[in-house]
């Protein structure tokens, strides 16, 4: 049969089981565009930025483990996409983003919207392609979906110039397996590997196990539980790993690192064992690596090669999926129980809990901690919560404990103000049937809330919880600390939110006592489409515990007891 | 052999790549965003169609060399990456030298020096003469040093490739697959609509 390239395009996407894709349209890519309305199984959403597309089929990703597709034009459509698969690359989410490109005789010359793309965005995908040879497009596309999703998964950007996507030819859909002698992930442990960090974790006395994004993706969760409970040692999440074991389990002590517990960081510092299990040791989780858990043997287990003794030097090392290798791990491993080490921890619990501000007396204000730990009250616990970059944040990541992996959609690793919104609107494309919260501050949420149009066009049911400090709050929280309360650049004047939300015909809410907090639920969940509420909340707040970036990670600043002074 | 001499800091990768556009931009692209310092690179095509072939010179005591050829193995179009300097190996590295020659004295010392060195004078001028050098990185250094006196005018080096002795082969099998429309090669399947 004879297609197009836009035909051909739009086939592959069908067989990749793309069922919706996020986009713009533009000059260079309009006879895809065309094209799609020969297709209507796969929904189209029209954004109003590209950067929410690229966040959108991000958070479609995350949410359902599928491939998440973004189309946009040439020049600064493709450009627009930049920070999206940035993000994508940061986090591992397996992105694909489709551009158009001027004609293949045009390249080179500077043409009307011509950019580089694959040259800008080399370094933030994990491949990229520009198609030069119609005939070669239905094979781009399946190795474009192969490499988002395989191995460690991640952004591929496929460049389409025109006169290729207008171009016919016989339509050949190729079949069988792809094999790509350059790209084939190691999954299994050999025996050596496994015979070791098996004897390393029963004779250890005080092990823990740092626990990441590679559990989720790999789906490794399962695995994960049975090490634990038969190896008894206790789990510390990364952001990105919340979910990886359900925040419930007496052995979970919740997220570590710069705003993690403090048992979680006492813990890695005094280990004489760590276990890491797809995580990668950023910044924001050793601080300073010289002083970093200096007295344990480590074991590293990850996908990725080139991160096994990237930041952390090991004594185990294994490339490999961490549900195959967890698996092959298992028989190895002793049952303990780990008293001593145990009752340590739980001091640590006991202190983290004193001083945690829910168990202070705040008076009339209202604070972000508050509204988080409402909002997972009243959802249930059970909502899927896509956060922005700063306190409200941290602040979801330590008071909404997620008990199903995948809950929570983040920008970890790049930390992407302006992430939240589309994501959430992504998140919900995916997973119809479950609720979406979109938790976001009044900085991030103002860098991509045009897409509040793209919700009502779509009828996204996706609820906006803004915390509005009126602040960057984070960056102020450094100005606090560190620049001796200077706080420049980061006041905000805002708009009226819920007016904002009423001239997009939104319904919306402002709350400004913590008693609204579950109406507030009730009343997003009353509402089908987009809502909006605005929480107005302490402007000076501070998230606690703090690492101060390339400080010790048992140096935290931490939230006085009551009674006691701030000694920040 | 000075084959064999090794200086401690200096290691060498070869690797195998897809030979198609974009693929040294993809390494060097690599190297300068996770901060590798490269003391050389050379490309060139292999006995196969598909395949080229680098020799990468780096400073080991700067980066880590095997996160260095993990991050290249990393990359789609590197097929294969080996640290020959790990193992017996025979490397080269190549020099246009141009020399003043305008007296009797600077000639004969040219010439005395090709002799002593794997060197050779490849055009002879009446002001300049072009040597050409094929040897061992530190035997070209050190055959360098002795122009510099008489008077180095312009030079070229390709920088170092290496191999592995013996049946220490590093090749590939490599074929792409064939995308035309309609072939039915590699033992891809493909069903036409």
């Amino acid at each position: 049969m004879m297609l197009t390239g836009s035909e051909i395009l739009m086939e592959c996407l069908l067989r990749e089981g793309v069922d919706v894709m996020f986009g713009y349209p533009g000059g260079a890519i309009l006879p895809t565009y065309d094209a799609m309305t020969k297709y209507p199984q796969i929904h189209h959403v029209l954004v109003r930025h590209e950067q929410g597309a690229s966040h959108m089929a991000d958070g479609y990703a995350r949410a359902t483990g599928k491939v998440g597709v973004a189309i946009a034009t040439s020049g600064p459509g493709a450009t627009n996409l930049v920070t999206g698969m940035a993000t994508a690359m940061m986090d591992s989410s397996p992105i694909v983003c489709i551009t158009g490109q001027v004609p293949r005789a045009a390249i080179g010359s500077d043409a009307f919207q011509e950019t580089d793309v694959t040259g800008v965005s080399l370094p933030v995908t994990k491949h990229n392609f520009l198609v030069m040879d119609v005939d070669e497009l239905a094979w781009t596309v399946r190795e474009a979906f192969h490499i988002a999703r395989s191995g460690r998964p991640g952004p591929v950007l496929v460049d389409i110039p025109k006169d290729i996507q207008t171009a016919s030819t016989e339509f050949v859909y190729p079949e069988g397996e792809i094999v790509l002698p350059g790209y084939q992930p190691r999954t299994t442990a050999n025996e050596d590997e496994l015979d070791a960090a098996a004897r390393l974790i029963n004779e250890a006395q005080r092990p823990i196990i740092l626990a990441g994004h590679g559990i989720l993706m790999s789906g490794a969760m399962d695995e994960l539980l049975h090490l634990v409970e038969r190896s008894g040692v206790p789990v510390a999440l990364t952001l990105l790993g919340k979910g990886a074991l359900p925040e419930s389990h007496p052995l979970s002590l919740g997220m570590m690192g710069m705003h993690g517990t403090a048992t979680s960081n006492h813990s890695i510092q005094q280990a004489d064992l760590l276990i890491a299990l797809g995580m990668r040791f950023d910044d924001r989780v050793t601080g300073n690596l010289a002083t970093y858990s200096q007295h344990s043997r480590k074991i590293h287990v990850d996908i990725d090669p080139s991160e096994i003794n990237k930041n952390v030097p090991v004594d185990v090392g294994i490339a490999g999926d961490l549900r195959t290798v967890i698996t092959q791990l298992l028989p190895r491993i002793e049952k303990q129980q780990r008293v001593d080490w145990m009752a340590r921890i739980r001091d640590w619990q006991e202190d983290d809990d004193e001083r945690d501000i829910l168990h202070h007396d705040t008076g009339d204000r209202l604070l972000g901690a508050q509204v988080i730990n409402d909002l997972w009250l009243h959802t249930g616990g059970d909502a899927i919560t896509v956060t922005d970059v700063g306190q409200h944040q941290m602040l979801e990541a330590q008071y909404y404990p997620h008990q199903r992996p995948s809950t929570l959609i983040t920008s970890g690793g790049l930390g992407t103000m302006g992430f939240g919104f589309p994501a959430a609107m992504g998140a919900k494309f995916g997973l119809p049937d479950e609720e979406v919260w979109a938790i976001v501050g009044d900085g991030g949420f103002q860098m991509t809330m045009c897409e509040l149009a793209t919700a009502v066009q779509e009828k996204t049911n996706v609820n906006i919880a803004i915390l509005n400090n009126a602040f960057l709050g984070m960056v102020r929280q450094w100005q606090e600390f560190f620049y001796e309360e200077r706080y420049h650049a980061t006041p905000m004047f805002n708009p009226d939110f819920c007016l904002f939300a009423d001239a997009y015909g939104v319904p919306n809410m402002r709350v400004t006592k913590r008693e609204q907090v579950e109406e507030s639920v009730a009343f997003a969940r009353s509402i089908q489409g987009p809502v909006l509420i605005e929480y107005v909340i302490e402007k000076e707040d501070i998230v606690y515990p703090m690492v101060p970036a390339g400080a010790d990670l048992h140096a935290m600043i931490r939230r006085p007891k009551p009674g006691e002074r701030a000694n920040a | 052999m000075s084959d064999e001499i090794r200086t401690e800091q200096k290691v060498t990768l070869v690797t195998l790549v897809d030979n198609r556009p974009g693929v040294l931009n993809r390494i060097a692209s690599l190297f300068r965003r996770r901060n590798f310092n490269i003391d050389s690179l050379t490309v060139g095509r292999t006995h196969r169609q598909h395949v080229s072939r680098m020799t990468i010179v780096v400073d080991a005591r700067l980066a880590n060399v095997n996160i260095i050829a993990a991050n290249l193995r990393k990359l789609v179009n590197v097929i294969e990456v080996r640290v020959v300097s790990d193992e017996p190996h025979v490397s080269r590295d190549l020099a246009l030298i141009k020399v003043r020659t305008d007296d009797p004295e600077s000639r004969n010392m040219v010439t005395e020096i090709c002799e002593r060195y794997p060197g050779r004078i490849v055009d002879m001028g009446v002001k300049v003469a072009i040597v050409e050098v094929t040897a061992h990185e530190q035997q070209v250094e050190a055959m360098i040093e002795e122009f510099r006196p008489i008077g180095i005018v312009e030079m070229v080096r390709t920088g170092v490739v290496a191999m592995g002795r013996g049946v220490r082969i590093q090749d590939t099998q490599y074929e792409p697959p064939i995308m035309r429309a309609g072939t039915r090669e590699n033992g891809v399947q493909q069903t036409i609509l």
